[in-house]
């Protein structure tokens, strides 16, 4: 294995990895029960209690203390019911509940982005083409550059400026994400096909602002600024988290792109690998995990997208010592030395250079990534 | 002038509820709760509380055999009441899983807004033994609107005839009360078989009835005692007549396992007075191991919203629907993005990726990763 191209596997030890982790994904699957509905239950009360109580308190948001406490609460509800419920819920984690609250496809969310819409384009699309250049339209999401095999243009040379636009209107960059406007621009798409899903966008987005820029200010009387104020900066403040979260699962250094030669007829075990390279973990305490939705263990939701999140942390372990056996890297880091590694590559990526469709080298795996690979690693050990 | 005062105590102590519900249900409460509504915040602090879905309360519970359970259930203001004889879809959570099975409430019809229903514990039940060993008051179950054509019809039969075996009983005991508390006047003659006199759930309230009212005549067969009950062996003609009901002129109705049933039903087929019998028979229990050794067992594939069908095949449900000429939503097809994701009615299926097999009724499953064992039915 070079520092410059993926770790390599024979098609022998690629099947025993995916059995491995197959037999993970089947241990935990059958033991899930009372402890997973317990948690997710107390998560949706815990966001429900936060909810009704900042924007209770925002009501009286022209008291200074109000106003804060109102607004982190609320910032704090939005994230917990975007992260650590509504995304992981409409994986499918909690479908085996057969309860209707917490049910996949009938999940909404408390953002603009109609849930159904965020179900094709990441459950689908990102889950099953991760990280394969052309495929999964979450590299760069049709706005950034965010590879170097992605081809620059002139356009971006704003890459930071639209980087930074997309965080503070994240929810709105999700909302249109589905329509492949990027498509439309190049020709391969019209927006005639696209009047259902603007609708969908507009019916939900007109909901979730007149909610938070209305209804909920006007019931504040002569306050209604205060409150529309924390409003704004709750969603602004989510955006911000899930933005930097959800870029440091793939985009940090170390983490591997894909073509879609190299992933043609893939086997189970190629298809963990691919999930397994494409990711990147951020570590910190059980807070920072409930708070990220468990996108801190991107590997494990990677490997396992329809297992509880709240579970990752224990599979982690496991995961971690798997690769370790296969000299596989395993990339982890705190969140500010990811975070800084995704920036640098915006800026970088602002600027021409490796790119042209040649698959430019990548930066080494162990440079950043937090390496584990012993030298000789010991296969499937009887 | 009392009557009149309870009235008013009472529209007084309804206003506020009634105000409520109508501030909650409001298209401000929607705007304002979205997009999760207003059920999701006010079932957190009242758990049997929904503008829409049928939940109800436990307010007591009995165990008054060995293997039954009797709840006394306090439907929220969205039921709709029920006809004698239907069912109810029950749902409870254990384990974490949410388990929906049919019962038939037992109580009479206009028994105001309580009902009462009796499982039995079934040794390789899920629900009923769930329900025998940990029902308590103050659980809260979701329940569908009352359902099925075993009902008494609105324009009452000259005579009554019921037939019960085992926990059968429940329809038909909600038929005999609701009859009596309207003050019914044709004769009722009520034939229950039970394996022995300890194995009847409602024995006392049934005897109670039966003296208590001139026009009732209540009889019973033991099957695993003989001698003890008013009427020998299993089902036979000459039961009917010691029932002394005409059956050219009674409606009759028969709840219970399928011996019974079809013992039943053959009677009044040779007597073609079929138009004159309404029969409700236990569903065999669903297996709970399905030997896959051959990887198939062969079936008929059911979609019941689009009603076609198709003999099934070891392929994955998702590749038979569409070759059905069906266009069910999928992605990924291969148990990842969960877009294919259906409500299986009933029947097992095997997930291919794993070999498991999952036998439970009104599951979610994937169809993209499953194949049928044996009849499937599918909600699309």
């Amino acid at each position: 294995m070079t520092a410059t191209t993926p770790p390599q596997l024979t098609p022998e030890q690629l099947d025993a990895f995916g059995r491995e982790l197959d037999a993970i994904r089947e241990r935990v699957l059958a033991d899930l029960g009372e402890r997973d509905a317990d948690y997710i239950r107390r998560v949706i009360k815990a966001q429900r209690g936060l909810e009704i109580g900042g924007r209770t308190l925002l009501e009286v948001g022209f008291l200074p203390p109000a106003w804060l406490a109102g607004t982190a609460a609320l910032s704090l509800s939005k994230i917990l019911d975007n992260m650590e419920i509504g995304h992981n819920v409409m994986h499918g984690q909690y479908d085996w509940m057969n309860d209707p609250a917490v049910n996949g496809q009938a999940f909404e969310w408390d953002t603009a982005c109609p849930a159904d819409q965020w179900r094709h384009s990441h459950n689908y699309v990102h889950h099953t083409h991760t990280n394969i250049l052309g495929k999964d339209r979450d590299i760069g999401y049709g706005v950034l550059r965010m590879s170097e095999d992605q081809r620059w243009h002139p356009y971006y040379l704003g890459n930071p400026v639209y980087a930074v636009l997309l965080a503070l209107l994240f929810e709105w960059g999700v909302a249109l994400h589905d329509l492949e406007v990027e498509r439309i621009g190049a020709g391969k798409a019209s927006w005639k096909d696209k009047g259902e899903m603007l609708q969908a966008i507009w019916r939900k987005g007109r909901r979730q602002a007149l909610k938070d820029y209305v209804l909920f200010p006007l019931l504040a009387g002569p306050g209604a600024p205060f409150t529309f104020a924390g409003n704004l900066t709750a969603n602004a403040v989510r955006n911000v988290w899930a933005f930097t979260i959800i870029f440091c699962g793939h985009f940090p250094e170390g983490t591997h792109e894909f073509t879609e030669e190299e992933t043609e007829g893939e086997t189970r075990g190629q298809w963990y690998f691919r999930q397994l390279l494409g990711s990147a973990n951020l570590t910190g305490g059980p807070l920072f995990h409930i708070l990220s939705g468990n996108l801190s263990h991107q590997i494990e939701h990677h490997l396992f997208p329809d297992l509880p999140g709240h579970r990752y942390a224990e599979l982690a372990v496991e995961v971690r010592e798997i690769c370790q056996r296969y000299g596989l890297p395993y990339n982890s880091g705190p969140l500010h030395k990811q975070f800084g590694s995704v920036v640098k590559k915006i800026v970088k990526l602002a600027l021409p250079g490796r790119g042209g469709g040649e698959r430019a080298p990548e930066p080494a795996a162990v440079a950043v990534a937090e390496v584990v690979a012993p030298p000789e690693p010991e296969l499937v050990a009887a | 002038m009392a009557s009149e005062a309870l009235v008013c105590a009472q529209v007084f102590t309804e206003m506020p509820q009634r105000l409520t519900r109508k501030l909650l249900g409001s298209a401000l409460a929607d705007a304002l709760a979205t997009p999760h509504g207003v059920d999701r915040y006010v079932e957190l602090v009242r758990p049997a509380f929904s503008l829409h879905e049928v939940r109800a309360e436990v307010v007591s519970v009995r165990r008054p055999t060995a293997r039954g359970v009797t709840l006394t259930l306090r439907p929220n203001a969205n039921w709709q009441g029920f006809c004698a004889g239907q069912f109810v879809r029950l749902s409870v959570e254990i384990d974490g899983v949410r388990h929906t099975r049919c019962y038939s409430p037992a109580s009479s019809a206009h028994a105001g807004d309580l009902i009462e229903l009796t499982a039995h514990a079934q040794p390789d039940g899920v629900v009923s033994p769930f329900l025998r060993a940990s029902a308590r008051a103050g659980m809260v179950v979701s329940l569908s609107q009352a359902d099925g054509d075993f009902a008494l019809p609105d324009e009452r039969p000259e005579q009554v005839l019921l037939i019960s075996g085992g926990s059968g009983i429940t329809p038909v005991m909600s038929m005999l009360r609701t009859l009596c508390h309207e003050g019914y006047r044709g004769p009722i003659a009520f034939l229950h078989y039970a394996r022995d006199e300890h194995d009847v759930a409602y024995a006392r309230q049934l005897a109670e009835l039966a003296s208590g009212h001139a026009n009732v005549r209540l009889l019973r067969g033991y099957t695993r005692k003989m001698g003890v009950g008013e009427l020998k062996g299993r089902f036979g003609r000459e039961h009917v007549r010691a029932a002394g009901i005409d059956s050219t002129r009674a409606l009759t109705f028969a709840c219970g396992p399928s011996a019974l049933v079809d013992a039943v039903r053959a009677t009044w087929a040779q007597d073609e007075l079929d138009a004159r019998l309404y029969v409700e028979q236990f569903a065999p229990p669903a297996p709970a191991r399905v030997d896959t050794t051959d990887g198939h067992v062969a079936g008929t594939l059911r979609f019941a919203r689009s009603g076609v069908a198709a003999t099934g095949t070891p392929a994955p449900l998702l590749d038979q629907a569409e070759a059905a000429g069906l266009t069910p939503t999928s992605g990924c097809r291969m148990g990842i993005c969960h877009t294919c994701t259906c409500r299986k009615l009933e029947g097992a299926v095997r997930d291919v990726r794993t070999g498991e097999v999952s036998t439970a009724p009104d599951e979610l499953i994937q169809i993209c990763v499953n194949a049928p064992v044996g009849d499937v039915t599918l909600d699309i």
